[in-house]
């Protein structure tokens, strides 16, 4: 089943508030193998100017990917999940994520093409601190394979 | 955004220290619980096997997230990332064989940008495949 057109423009409603925790920041660092003592070491972080342990760059992930769910689950959007694979993934920041943020996300669908049979769909997150100030924009690609061909 | 590296010591063509990275199925599992995509692909070889994948893969995320050290290695504050983007072309099977796979990442700058920024392209292999392509960051340099 093609994925339906009409999405294309949809912006779902701000994300419960993530609070950025440092431990959170020294587990994620930890688990893609980073020893940067600005990951872990707070008089590091704050020595480059940073309040507090500062985010890998691929961070993000650990909150937004969960809350673009909500578009990519819609059951409207007649997305067959099992069959997803995620296919590109960008991060383009206004200011690192550093410990202590409180970051709200708004996920848009930005695109919807078929190519090569399968569909391919493009969730803009707009990452920003609960007080209004933009952080990141991540922009992630999902690939559906063969719903076009069923 | 703090770096000791200076646009003015960067040019076209300079290489970054290359990376190599071990990945083992425990580094799966911890990117598992650190990022919270548990995925069964990712630590379950008898399903990931029963849906055509060679073996557990490695999320695509872990090896977005692994490659960027490259740069920031280099630049020594993360923060001067200013940009990241790749796209996935290829997994990187992790085999349960006391080995697991090896990432081998360089990168390079390609150009010279507005505001003491640089870009840089990335290059992630495993078993002499690349894994990641397009994989680009915006480096904001001193």
């Amino acid at each position: 089943m093609a994925l339906n057109p009409d999405f294309i423009g949809r912006t779902y409603p701000p994300s419960e508030p993530y609070l950025v925790g440092r431990e959170k920041i020294r587990e994620f660092a930890r688990a893609i193998g980073d020893s940067n003592p600005a990951y872990s070491d707070v008089a590091a972080a704050q020595g480059l100017g940073y309040a507090d342990v500062v985010a890998p760059p691929t961070f993000a992930i650990a909150f937004v990917h969960a809350s673009a769910e909500v578009a990519i689950r819609d059951p409207d959007l007649g997305l067959d999940y099992t069959k997803v694979v995620h296919g590109e993934e960008s991060f383009v920041y206004s200011r690192p994520i550093v410990a202590g943020d409180e970051l709200v996300v708004v996920n848009t669908i930005e695109n919807i093409r078929a190519a090569a049979g399968n569909d391919m769909i493009t969730v803009r997150s707009d990452v920003s601190t609960t007080s209004g100030e933009p952080v990141v924009v991540t922009t992630m690609v999902i690939v559906a394979r063969g719903t076009d061909a069923q | 955004m703090t770096t000791n590296l200076k646009f003015t010591d960067v040019e076209v063509g300079t290489k970054l220290p290359a990376l190599s990275v071990p990945i083992q199925r425990l580094n799966l599992i911890m990117y598992a619980g650190a990022s919270g995509d548990f995925n069964i692909i990712h630590w379950n070889e008898r399903f990931a096997t029963s849906v055509g994948l060679p073996n557990v893969i490695a999320h695509g995320m872990f090896t977005m997230g692994a490659a960027i050290r490259v740069v920031t290695d280099w630049v020594g504050d993360p923060g001067a990332v200013v940009e990241y983007g790749v796209r996935f072309t290829r997994p990187v099977p992790v085999p349960d064989d006391g080995v697991g796979a090896v990432l081998e990442i360089s990168g390079e700058v390609t150009e010279l940008l507005a505001d003491r920024r640089v870009r840089v392209v990335l290059t992630a292999s495993s078993s002499g495949q690349t894994v990641l392509g397009k994989a680009r960051a915006v480096v904001q340099l001193a």
